[in-house]
C-alpha cells in the first residue's frame, strides 16, 4: 500500500497539450477516481503513474519514493486495461501467473497465490481455459486477478467497465469496490461515467481539457461544484442565467425572466462566484429537487407548459417551458396521473436547491 | 484542494540513458545504416557511375540516352511504357471481371475456380514464361495442334513479340487486380446498394454512383502496382526476344561491357519506379472509405436458368483448363526424354530419369543445393531486419518513420535488374559496407541481392500483425514487471509469430524463384536453380529444366498453403 503524490505534473505531446499542472495527493488505501470526458487527460495522467509516459514537468512519488523516471516494470503497480489486454496465447492460469513468473516466485507458491486470487475474483476452475473461451465479464476478472496477484502498491484501473453491458457493469462495479475494501489497496480509477465515479470513489478528480477542475468527495462535487462544467458534467442540472436583483442577509433574489424572480441562499455559491446586485449569475437547479406544486402561487413557484413528459417506471420526468427557459424536473412516480404535453403545470423550486454556479 | 507534499527522497532526477527521449534513435540507427549501406549507397553509386566518364562529372550519358539520333534507348523506354499500359488494361479487365463473377454469382465450379485463380501467383516469373512458350509459342503445342488438325502450311497463330509479353503479363499479373477487387467487393456492404435502391436509384445509377466509386481506390492502386511490375518485367521480354525494353537494354549494356550506359539506364528506370512508389504511397494515404460498416454478408446471385448453367459450366471448365495448363505442361515435359521433342505436337518419349537425376546426380543437384543455401542465408537476414523494422515502425515513436517506410519499400519497387546493377556498381570495389571486401564474383553477392529484393516481405507481414495487436497487451506485460526483452520474447514474439512465419516462408519461396537479379551476378560456383533452368532451356534439355520448374512449384505451393493457414488471408497480400 502506498500513497501517491503528483507534484505539479504536466505532459506535453509535441505542441499538443496533454495534461497541465496536476497537483494532488492520494492517500494510502484511498479509492480515487479521475473523471472527465474523452480527451480530458485522465488516461494520460494514469499512464504517467504507470510509467508508460514520463512527465514533461513535475514529479511523481509513491510514498516518499520518487518514481518520476522509473520504467514501468519497476514500479509494482497493477493495471487493468480498458480492453483487458490479456495475453491471447496463454491460458487463464498463465495470464494470472505472468507477473509472478517474471518475479521468479517458486512454483508452489505461485500456484497457491494464483489459486487464491482466482477464488477472490470467482474464477475457480477456469485455470486451463483459453482467453477466447471466456465471456467479457470473465475476461475482465482475469485482468483484475492478474493485476492483483502481484500484490501491487497501487491498483490502476483504466475504464475497466466500459466494454461490459449495462447489467454486468453494475455487478462488476460492486465487485471491484468489494475487492478494494477487502484488500484496502490504493486504487486509482479512470472513467468518463459519472455514475461509476460517484458510487465507488472516496474522492473524485474532475478533469477537462487537460486541466483539473475540481477535487472532492462525490458529495462535494455534486452539491458544491466549482463551475458550470462540473455542475453540468456531474448529474443532470438546469442552468439558468439571471441577474442578481437584491441581497437580503442570506437571501439572494435573482431575476431569471422579466416577470420571474427566484430566491436562493447566499451560502450556496461556488467559490469562483461573487454575488453583486446587477451582475449576471448562472443558477444550477437539480431536476430531482423540483417538485410539482399544488398551488400556482407562492415563493419560487413557476408555471409553464409541459413540453415533454416521460414515464420511466420509477420516475416521472417533465421538461417544462417557463418563460425563456426550460425546466427539467424529476419526481418519484407515485401512481399519480401523468400530465400530457401542452398541459399547464406549476412547479416549486426550493430555495435550498438553487446553487450559484458561475 | 492541494495536498501536502513530502520532500523528495532523491532530489536529483534519475533520468537514465534508456529513458531519455533520444534513446530510440540509438535503437533505430542500425536499421537506417543497413538501408543506407545496401539500398541507398548502391543506388547512389550507380548514379555516380552514370555521371562519371573518365573521371569527369558529365551528363553526357543522359544526353546519349535521350538523343534523337540513336533512339534505341528512347524506343526501349517507349516500349516499356507501352507494354505496361497494355498490361494494366488487360489485367484490369480480366481481374475485375473474374472478381465480380466469383464474388457475386453462384454457379457450378465457382469454388474450385476461385482457388485456382491464384495459381499464377505460384509460378516464378521464368517458369510462367517458359510454360507459355511451350503451350502457345511458335513451336508450342497448341499452334502445332491446330496446324495438324486443319492441315495448314504454317502454324495459324503463335505467341510472340510484344503481344506475347502482354499475354504473359496478363496471366501472371491479373491476380493483383483480382485480389484487390475481390477484397473491395467483399468489403462492399450490400445494404449500401439496398439503401441506394430504396432512395430511388435504378440498377444503373447504383452501379455508377455507388459501386464504381467505391471500387475506384482498389482499381487505381492495382493499376499502379501492375504498371510498376510490368516496367520491371525482364523475363518475358527476354524469352520473347523484345530487346527494346528498359530492362533488356540494361541487361544488354551490362553484358556488352558498356557499364556507363547500364548505369544510366538503371538510373532512369529507378527514377520511374521511385516516382511510382511515391505515387502509390500518396494515393493509399488519400483513399479511405472501405469497411465503414460492420458484419458484412455478401449475397451471391445464383445462376438459375438451365441454359445459363450450361454456359457457366463450360466457361468455368475453360477457365480451369487455362489456369492449370501451364503447370500441367511443365509436368508433362518434365517426363520427356531430352532432345526427342522436335516437330511433334507432344513429346514422343517419356522417362523418370530427370527426377531421379535431380537428387542423385551431383551436377544436377548442385543448383538446388545452391538455391536452398543462398535463400536460407538471405531469409535469415530478411527476418532479423524485417521483425526489428516492423517493431520499430509500429511501436516506437521517432522522427523519420515515413523515411524508413519509403526506404524499406524502395528495393521492392526497384526492378531486379536495377538492384543487380546497383550492387555491381557498389561492391565491385572494397567498401566499408562490405567490410573491405570485393563482393562481386563471390558467394555473398547473391544472398545480398535476395536480401535487398525481398526485404519488405517479412516487414510487411510482421507489421500487419503487430498493428492488429493491441499495444496495451505489451504494456500489461511491462506493468506486471516484465523487462522489455522479457515481454518481447514471451508476449510480442509469440503473438506475432504467425505473421512473421508467413512472411518468412514467402520471402524464402521468392528467393528460390529469383531469376532477374541472379542472371546478372551469379558465378558458376553459386548458380541458383532459376539460372540453371534458363541454361538447360538454351541447351534444349527441356526435361531437366521442367523437372527443376516442377520442383520449384511444388515447394512454392506447399509454402503458400502453410503460410495461408498460419496467417489467414492477411499475409497473402503482403506481396
Amino acid at each position: 500500500m502506498s500513497s501517491v503524490t503528483l507534484d505539479h505534473v504536466s505532459k506535453q505531446f509535441g505542441d499538443a497539450k496533454g495534461v497541465e499542472d496536476v497537483h494532488i495527493h492520494i492517500e494510502s488505501g484511498e479509492f480515487f477516481t479521475f473523471l472527465g470526458p474523452s480527451g480530458c487527460g485522465k488516461t494520460t495522467t494514469l499512464r504517467m503513474i504507470a510509467g508508460f509516459y514520463y512527465p514533461t514537468r513535475g514529479r511523481i512519488c509513491f510514498g516518499s519514493r520518487d518514481v518520476t523516471s522509473l520504467p514501468p516494470h519497476k514500479r509494482n503497480t497493477g493495471m487493468v486495461f480498458q480492453n483487458y489486454a490479456l495475453f491471447p496465447h496463454m491460458t487463464v492460469f498463465e495470464n494470472i501467473a505472468f507477473g509472478l513468473k517474471v518475479r521468479k516466485i517458486p512454483k508452489a507458491e505461485m500456484k497457491e497465490r494464483v489459486e487464491r486470487v482466482m477464488k477472490l475474483v470467482r474464477l475457480e476452475g477456469y485455470g486451463e481455459r483459453r482467453i477466447d473461451q471466456l465471456s467479457g465479464g470473465q475476461q475482465q476478472r482475469v485482468a483484475l486477478a492478474r493485476a492483483l496477484v502481484i500484490e501491487p502498491q497501487i491498483l490502476l484501473l483504466d475504464e475497466p467497465l466500459s466494454n461490459l453491458d449495462a447489467k454486468l457493469r453494475e455487478e462488476t462495479r460492486y465487485e471491484i469496490k468489494r475487492l478494494q475494501m477487502e484488500l484496502g489497496i490504493t486504487t486509482i480509477y479512470v472513467t468518463h461515467d459519472q455514475a461509476e465515479a460517484m458510487s465507488m470513489s472516496d474522492r473524485v478528480m474532475v478533469m477537462q481539457g487537460g486541466e483539473v477542475q475540481q477535487v472532492g468527495t462525490p458529495h462535494e462535487i455534486y452539491h458544491r461544484p466549482v463551475n458550470r462544467f462540473v455542475a453540468s458534467f456531474i448529474g443532470e442540472t438546469n442552468l439558468w442565467e439571471g441577474i442578481v436583483a437584491g441581497i437580503d442577509g442570506n437571501e439572494v433574489r435573482v431575476r431569471v425572466a422579466p416577470d420571474l424572480v427566484l430566491t436562493g441562499y447566499a451560502h450556496n455559491v461556488s467559490p469562483q462566484v461573487r454575488l453583486v446586485p446587477g451582475e449576471t449569475v448562472v443558477l444550477s437547479i437539480r431536476p430531482e429537487t423540483v417538485q410539482e406544486s399544488t398551488g400556482a402561487d407562492g415563493e419560487n413557484v413557476v408555471s409553464g407548459t409541459v413540453v415533454l413528459a416521460e414515464f420511466t417506471g420509477a420516475c416521472v420526468n417533465y421538461v417544462t417551458s417557463v418563460g425563456p427557459h426550460q425546466l427539467r424536473s424529476m419526481s418519484i412516480s407515485q401512481g399519480r396521473p401523468l400530465k400530457q404535453r401542452g398541459e399547464t403545470i406549476s412547479l416549486h423550486i426550493p430555495k435550498a436547491s438553487i446553487y450559484f454556479a458561475g | 484542494m492541494k495536498a501536502e507534499l513530502q520532500p523528495a527522497a532523491t532530489p536529483s532526477k534519475r533520468i537514465s540513458f534508456t529513458a531519455s527521449p533520444s534513446f530510440v534513435y540509438v535503437l533505430v540507427s542500425p536499421l537506417f545504416l543497413i538501408l543506407l549501406a545496401y539500398v541507398i549507397y548502391p543506388l547512389f553509386e550507380t548514379f555516380a557511375t552514370s555521371v562519371n566518364v573518365d573521371g569527369q562529372f558529365t551528363w553526357k550519358n543522359y544526353a546519349r540516352f535521350f538523343s534523337l539520333e540513336h533512339t534505341a534507348n528512347l524506343e526501349a523506354l517507349w516500349n516499356s511504357v507501352y507494354i505496361s499500359v497494355l498490361s494494366v488494361i488487360t489485367c484490369g479487365i480480366v481481374g475485375v471481371t473474374m472478381a465480380f463473377l466469383l464474388e457475386r454469382y453462384e454457379f457450378p465450379g465457382r469454388k474450385i475456380l476461385s482457388v485456382l485463380a491464384l495459381v499464377p501467383m505460384a509460378l516464378p516469373p521464368l517458369i510462367g514464361v517458359l510454360s507459355f512458350t511451350f503451350l502457345y509459342g511458335e513451336s508450342g503445342i497448341f499452334p502445332r495442334l491446330f496446324k495438324e488438325l486443319f492441315g495448314l502450311e504454317q502454324v495459324p497463330f503463335s505467341l510472340k513479340g510484344i503481344w506475347g509479353v502482354v499475354v504473359v503479363h496478363t496471366f501472371t499479373m491479373y491476380t493483383y487486380f483480382f485480389m484487390t477487387a475481390s477484397a473491395a467487393i467483399k468489403g462492399l456492404d450490400p445494404s449500401l446498394e439496398e439503401a441506394a435502391a430504396s432512395l430511388g436509384a435504378n440498377r444503373f445509377t447504383v452501379w455508377r454512383r455507388v459501386i464504381l466509386p467505391m471500387l475506384t481506390p482498389a482499381m487505381v492502386a492495382s493499376s499502379l502496382l501492375v504498371f510498376m511490375i510490368s516496367m520491371a518485367s525482364y523475363t518475358a521480354p527476354l524469352i520473347f526476344g523484345i530487346d527494346r525494353t528498359m530492362t533488356m537494354q540494361i541487361y544488354l549494356s551490362r553484358t556488352n561491357g558498356d557499364l556507363d550506359m547500364a548505369a544510366t539506364q538503371s538510373t532512369v528506370l529507378s527514377v520511374v519506379s521511385i516516382a511510382f512508389l511515391l505515387l502509390m504511397r500518396w494515393y493509399q494515404g488519400v483513399r479511405n472509405y472501405q469497411n465503414m460498416s460492420k458484419g458484412i454478408s455478401v449475397h451471391r446471385t445464383e445462376v438459375k436458368s438451365k441454359a445459363g448453367r450450361y454456359v457457366c459450366i463450360v466457361l468455368a471448365f475453360i477457365g480451369i483448363v487455362i489456369l492449370m495448363l501451364p503447370i500441367l505442361v511443365l509436368v508433362l515435359i518434365s517426363f520427356s526424354v531430352d532432345g526427342t521433342w522436335t516437330v511433334q505436337i507432344l513429346p514422343p518419349q517419356y522417362t523418370l530419369d530427370h527426377y531421379i537425376d535431380l537428387f542423385t546426380d551431383s551436377k544436377t543437384w548442385r543448383p538446388i543445393a545452391n538455391s536452398l543455401e543462398l535463400s536460407a542465408i538471405a531469409t535469415v537476414g530478411i527476418v532479423l531486419f524485417g521483425v526489428a523494422a516492423a517493431y520499430a515502425m509500429v511501436r516506437l515513436r521517432f522522427r523519420g518513420k515515413t523515411l524508413l517506410d519509403v526506404l524499406i519499400m524502395l528495393p521492392w519497387a526497384l526492378p531486379g535488374t536495377v538492384v543487380a546493377v546497383n550492387l555491381i556498381a557498389a561492391f565491385s570495389e572494397p567498401t566499408v559496407f562490405s567490410f573491405g571486401q570485393v563482393l562481386i564474383g563471390t558467394f555473398w553477392i547473391i544472398p545480398l541481392a535476395y536480401f535487398v529484393r525481398h526485404l519488405p516481405l517479412v516487414f510487411r507481414s510482421t507489421s500487419a500483425t503487430l498493428m492488429q495487436m493491441d499495444p496495451s497487451v505489451e504494456e500489461a506485460a511491462r506493468n506486471l514487471g516484465a523487462s522489455w526483452w522479457y515481454s518481447f520474447r514471451r508476449v510480442v514474439f509469440p503473438m506475432a509469430f504467425g505473421g512473421i512465419l508467413a512472411g518468412t516462408l514467402l520471402a524464402f519461396v521468392q528467393c528460390i524463384g529469383e531469376f532477374v537479379a541472379s542472371i546478372l551476378i551469379f558465378t558458376p560456383r553459386t548458380m541458383p536453380l532459376s539460372v540453371a533452368i534458363f541454361q538447360r532451356m538454351y541447351t534444349f534439355e527441356f526435361g531437366t529444366a521442367c523437372a527443376y520448374g516442377v520442383l520449384q512449384i511444388v515447394v512454392i505451393i506447399i509454402v503458400l498453403f502453410i503460410s495461408r493457414k498460419l496467417a489467414g488471408d492477411k499475409a497473402g497480400t503482403a506481396v
